[in-house]
């Protein structure tokens, strides 16, 4: 399961057989560099994204119960609880469902959008691109994360701006970066690259672009083509 | 007449100053244009196109520069009014309220009219 | 007219270009370029713990019709490199450039698909100054070589275009850094 030929801090993917959300991460030293700590035999196997049990803890069954009772229709099963911090996955045609009733229902009232960025997962086949939305309640001091996955092969997602107006720029920089386009966006254009930029940078696929250093006769290669330690 | 000489002295010096400064900078000079040097400085990026004399201009910038004009003047005729009020008696007190009052008429008429509101 | 292009070279030249230098350095005034950190430590330099109002130069040109040095202290991203140019190019001569930083000199830290690996690659440069970021103290330093080297003696007239046409046949047959072998130890 292993393939030696990765490069520093291999991560090995599972077979395709297996589910997309699960991981195999070697340990950072590889065989053969000399390194005798033991640690570049560490093997570890986990799941992305695991689902947690009832009960979540602090605030988080509140949330999920209120979510649950105001829009039943919503299949909102997926619920991770990591590090103290609420994850729910949303099926992203609901989006704008949940996002509303977040806002306006009083006993959830989460009044800010603090961001909306993207992750980019190239081996979870079907679900590449997540678009992640941080919300704050200033009036219940909680936070939220709900994510939203999507294909690359159709990556739309409906846009918050209607919700949230403060989500503007950060849609246009997770659209640059990523390639997400969020449908309803008042002026979906790129923030931070050249406007006739190729490409969306921030995917994992999208090539570093360093140039070779040249220094009176000496060639230095950018950094993700300089020697491996594995 | 003596008391305005330096005046126009000082007005002369000035017109001097001013023609030799715009011959020297014209004339001595070198000329090193590029397309950039003429073009309206937009922090770096390429100016707006802008419509040709410069557009249209909204008329309510016209109305409030008359304003001001009418009662610039008004003022200019109060200036001396309060200077010889002492000996001007009565008579110039009322007929100078009288012209107040047109005017006063007549930026009544303006506000209720709503030339003053911007939008 | 044009009338200092045809000015007689000599000795009365040489001195009046000695007054205009002094006159130029005395009074340097920068355009504003502060792209990223180094442009932090350029404020530094204006405020008054290193306080660039010494030689007259506090009044960084929010203009660049009114400045004679650019200034660009940080990392030059795709994005900005046009606006640097733009910026350089309406700037009257005679102008300078001082590429401030590591960023600026060589693309610095950021060797990637989004920075320009030095602002060398936009504007001509006249003093690099490395660092990450530079302190104001070797800001100043530059500005001194600058100002008392390159802005005293800067040549008017026909010695000037003399000075271009020298300066071009030069870097016609200079060596290009690739050819230069052996010297990185």
């Amino acid at each position: 399961m292993t393939d030696p030929t990765s490069a520093d801090l291999a991560e090995v993917r599972a077979a395709a057989s297996a589910p997309a959300r699960e991981v195999t991460r070697q340990g950072m030293w590889g065989h053969g560099s000399g390194d005798t700590s033991g640690y570049g035999g560490i093997v570890r196997s986990f799941e992305r994204f695991p689902r947690s049990d009832r009960p979540y803890g602090s605030y988080f069954d509140e949330i999920v119960d209120r979510l649950h009772g105001l829009l039943p229709s919503v299949d909102i099963e997926h619920v991770v609880v990591a590090h103290d911090e609420l994850t729910i996955f949303v099926p992203k045609a609901d989006l704008i469902d949940v996002l509303t009733a977040c806002r306006d229902d009083a006993l959830l009232r989460f009044e800010v959008c603090v961001s909306v960025s993207g992750v980019h997962f190239p081996d979870m086949v079907g679900e590449e691109l997540h678009s992640v939305y941080h919300l704050l309640s200033i009036t219940h001091n909680r936070r939220l994360r709900l994510q939203v996955t999507c294909a690359d092969a159709d990556s739309h997602i409906p846009s918050s701006v209607a919700v949230y107006p403060m989500t503007d720029w950060h849609e246009r920089e997770t659209y640059d970066m990523f390639g997400i386009i969020f449908d309803g966006h008042p002026a979906l254009t790129r923030i931070l690259m050249p406007d006739d930029w190729d490409g969306f940078p921030q995917r994992k696929d999208y090539p570093l672009g360093g140039i070779p250093v040249e220094y009176k006769g000496a060639v230095v290669p950018p950094p993700d083509q300089r020697r491996s330690y594995s | 007449m003596n008391a305005y000489v330096p005046i126009l002295g000082l007005m002369a010096l000035a017109a001097l100053f001013l023609g030799v400064s715009i011959f020297a900078s014209v004339n001595i000079g070198p000329a090193r244009y590029n397309k950039a040097k003429y073009d309206t400085y937009e922090c770096g990026i390429e100016p707006t196109p802008q419509p040709i004399g410069g557009g249209r201009f909204p008329v309510k910038y016209y109305i409030t520069a008359m304003l001001f004009i009418v009662f610039d003047i008004e003022i200019v005729f109060l200036y001396p009014w309060a200077v010889a009020f002492n000996q001007l008696g009565v008579f110039a007190f009322v007929e100078m309220l009288l012209f107040v009052v047109t005017v006063i008429i007549a930026y009544i008429y303006v506000v209720r009219r709503g030339g003053l509101t911007w939008e | 007219m044009g009338i200092e292009d045809k000015l007689p070279s000599g000795v009365l030249l040489t001195t009046v270009e000695g007054v205009i230098g002094w006159l130029r350095q005395a009074s340097f005034w920068p355009a504003t370029m502060g792209l990223a950190c180094c442009a932090i430590e350029m404020m530094a330099f204006g405020a008054p713990r290193f306080d660039a109002g010494r030689w007259g130069q506090e009044v960084f040109r929010a203009s660049p019709r009114q400045a004679d040095l650019l200034i660009v202290s940080g990392r030059v991203s795709q994005k900005m490199a046009p606006v640097i140019r733009q910026v350089y190019d309406q700037m009257p001569n005679p102008k300078w450039v001082i590429s401030m930083g590591a960023c600026a000199s060589s693309g610095g830290m950021f060797n990637n698909y989004a920075i320009v690996q030095g602002c060398d690659h936009i504007v001509p440069v006249d003093v690099y100054l490395p660092g990450c970021p530079p302190r104001p103290d070797m800001l100043i330093d530059a500005m001194f070589k600058l100002r008392k080297g390159d802005v005293a003696h800067y040549p008017i007239g026909p010695d000037r275009i003399a000075a271009d046409e020298a300066a071009e046949q030069a870097a016609l047959i200079a060596p290009s850094t690739l050819e230069m072998k052996g010297l990185m130890r």
